[in-house]
């Protein structure tokens, strides 16, 4: 393990490798990137994450040089790329659609970029053999585009993005098409090329479980601008709003009225005739103002009885159950109407499980373990 | 298979009749022994020999083949960057306007558009002959090209070029490692048509050849004139087999093109 963890944005020496910086960008009278400014660095393995139409392609687009910026600008290097054009930069993109050559096999789908570089015949073998081999497409390598299957498809768009060993690689879902065993097979061998080359990756994806996986830092989008950008525990643990929670995982909003409760305790009055729930959050809120509770269903445990020292507990009744192999969620319907999930690890054998529809549960969960949010 | 009702059957007979008729007798008395067109007198290929001894005709008929080779070549060229420009241009000055302009030759009646080609190669002193026919040639078969090719860059993928470019390629060589293989059968089947345009024209050239150079169609035109020979309807006979062979290895090849392309384009893009 490295001693020293890779952290450059924590650095105010570290110069970044991209700097997006007021950057707008509009189509006619649409806003599709709302003056966005952010720092990419050097071997970040950086993802956008956002739900359709936020405009993660649009800022792919950008780095490639098929989009010129509507104001803002935007540094490669701490240079101004806007008059560099798509060939010159040293920027390679896997596209959406994959725009593979429909009249080129795959082999030369692979090589047409090392073509452009005129390398010697014999490294141009190695190389394309070797993005074969990664992609595990050797015995497709001769077939034309329309030859082969949807994934097949998405990996020699990859293996063409990644052969020229660029310094900056966007990917624009790069995995979507694959089965899950691929993906995590092909994930790591992103994260090993990533190691091994020092390649700055900005990936986008729709799979927060990939986002977590390979990702130094997370950048949530939401029309055309960031929500938070953090690394992916912050941005799960810590989502800075109810949008970035809502976004990342399952969770539970509990909406209510702050009431300060000295230092960085509160008390959260959120329901006629319940008692408060208490909370520790280190954003200042005012009493009587109103806020939001994030808590991680895994985070809220289920019991019979009430738990004698918990921070907070509620009662209900187990109002649905989703069985997910390893994990069941408990939907447990509160007298307000409100619904909580819980989520537990099935130790047990289904046919064991302790609870079952209409039981009357508890729930609870200590001060730290949500998230208090003003938004 | 269904039997064709006596409707449908009359109806079809009666159509190709009127199509071909006109063509089958002419065939048939190109083989006529006897010089009175409209006799029969057995069977002989005698005009398709006095055909081979005919200079003025073979002169013509090297210079209908040179005129139609290099203006559809030239039209092709045009053709496709025309096309190339105003589909791909994205928005500039006076693009609608270009576009507009660049059918309207085809709604031109042709009298007109050689009148006018006529009074051009006049005022700036052209002498008439291969030159100004294979110049008028492009003018007007041009912009047949441009919208063939034109029709079928509107479906072109634009990310495919993006990705040529983003691997390293200058625009010139994106359009010809990329946009250019894949447009070809569209670029092909442009040539053909503005190959046989010239090939057939008569109106045009006739306006634009001058003594030292004329075309076949005129040649045929002038000498029908002076009354039908049997040695034309042997020309007219060759002529009607090079274009009906012409036509169907064209729509062979256009065809299979297409199929694979489309079946292509459809795999390679993203359902
Ligand atoms: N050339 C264009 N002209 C007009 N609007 C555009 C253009 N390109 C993108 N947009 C709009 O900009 C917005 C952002 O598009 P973008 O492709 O970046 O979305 P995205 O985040 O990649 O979405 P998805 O996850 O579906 O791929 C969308 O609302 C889209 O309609
Ligand atoms: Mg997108």
């Amino acid at each position: 393990m490295n001693t020293s963890v890779f952290a450059p944005w924590d650095d105010p020496g570290e110069k970044p490798l991209i700097q997006f910086r007021n950057v707008t960008k509009r189509f006619g009278e649409f806003t599709a990137i709302d003056n966005l400014s952010l720092d990419i660095f050097e071997k970040e393995f950086f993802a956008l994450l956002g739900p359709s139409g936020c405009g993660k392609t649009t800022m792919m687009r950008m780095l490639a040089g098929f989009e010129t910026p509507t104001e803002g600008q935007i540094m490669l290097a701490g240079q101004d790329i806007d008059p560099i054009p798509p060939n010159k930069r040293a920027v390679n993109m896997m596209f959406q659609s994959y725009a593979l050559f429909p009249h080129l096999s795959v082999w030369e789908n692979i090589a047409f970029g090392l073509r452009r570089d005129s390398m010697p015949k014999h490294d141009l073998e190695e190389r394309v053999e070797a993005m074969l081999r990664l992609t595990r497409l050797e015995q497709f390598a001769r077939r034309k585009p329309h030859q082969i299957s949807g994934g097949q498809r998405q990996r020699v768009a990859l293996a063409r993005s990644l052969a020229k060993a660029p310094k900056l690689l966007l990917l624009d879902e790069p995995l979507g098409a694959l089965d899950k065993k691929l993906r995590q097979d092909t994930q790591f061998e992103l994260m090993d090329i990533q190691e091994k080359t020092g390649t700055t990756f900005v990936i986008v994806t729709h799979d927060q479980e990939e986002a977590m996986t390979v990702a130094s830092r997370v950048a949530v989008m939401d029309q055309g601008q960031l929500m938070q950008v953090a690394t992916p525990d912050r941005i799960y643990e810590t989502p800075n709003s109810v949008y970035v929670a809502d976004f990342i995982g399952d969770v539970n909003i509990i909406r209510g009225r702050a009431r300060q409760n000295g230092g960085d305790g509160y008390h959260i009055d959120w329901a006629e005739g319940q008692e408060a729930l208490t909370a520790a959050s280190d954003n200042g809120f005012d009493t009587g103002q109103s806020c939001h509770l994030a808590i991680r269903p895994e985070k809220v445990a289920i019991t019979a009885e009430r738990p004698s020292d918990a921070a907070n507990a509620v009662q209900g009744k187990v109002h649905d159950i989703a069985y997910l192999g390893n994990l069941s969620t408990y939907y447990v319907e509160l007298p307000n109407g409100i619904i909580i999930k819980a989520q537990t690890a099935n130790t047990r054998r289904i046919s064991r499980r302790s609870y079952t529809w209409e039981d009357p549960v508890w729930l609870s969960w200590t001060a730290t373990a949500g998230v208090l949010l003003a938004n | 298979m269904n039997r064709l009702s006596w409707f449908n059957a009359v109806s079809l007979t009666l159509g190709f009749a009127f199509l071909y008729i006109p063509m089958i007798i002419l065939i048939v008395y190109s083989f006529n022994e006897s010089k009175l067109v409209t006799v029969w007198a057995g069977f002989s290929t005698k005009w398709y020999g006095e055909l081979i001894r005919n200079e003025a005709f073979l002169n013509a008929a090297w210079v209908t083949l040179k005129v139609a080779v290099f203006s559809s070549t030239l039209a092709t060229i045009l053709g496709t960057m025309a096309a190339y420009v105003l589909v791909r241009g994205g928005r500039f000055l006076g693009r609608t306007l270009f576009s507009g302009m660049i059918y309207a030759p085809l709604v031109m009646p042709e009298v007109i558009t050689g009148l006018a080609l006529l009074l051009l190669f006049i005022g700036i002193g052209l002498d008439r002959g291969v030159l100004t026919i294979v110049l008028a040639h492009t003018t007007f078969s041009m912009c047949y090209v441009s919208v063939v090719v034109s029709s079928r860059l509107v479906t072109f993928d634009r990310s495919l070029e993006e990705a040529a470019l983003d691997l390293g390629c200058s625009p010139a060589e994106s359009f010809r490692l990329v946009t250019l293989p894949i447009i070809a059968p569209a670029v092909i089947s442009g040539w053909l048509l503005a190959f046989t345009l010239s090939l057939d024209d008569l109106v045009i050239a006739s306006f634009t050849s001058g003594p030292s150079a004329t075309t076949l169609p005129i040649k045929i035109f002038s000498a029908v004139r002076l009354g039908v020979s049997p040695e034309i309807n042997a020309l007219s006979t060759i002529m009607i087999a090079i274009v009906t062979m012409g036509v169907i290895t064209a729509s062979l090849v256009t065809k299979r093109a297409m199929v694979r392309q489309k079946q292509e384009e459809q795999a390679a893009v993203r359902a």
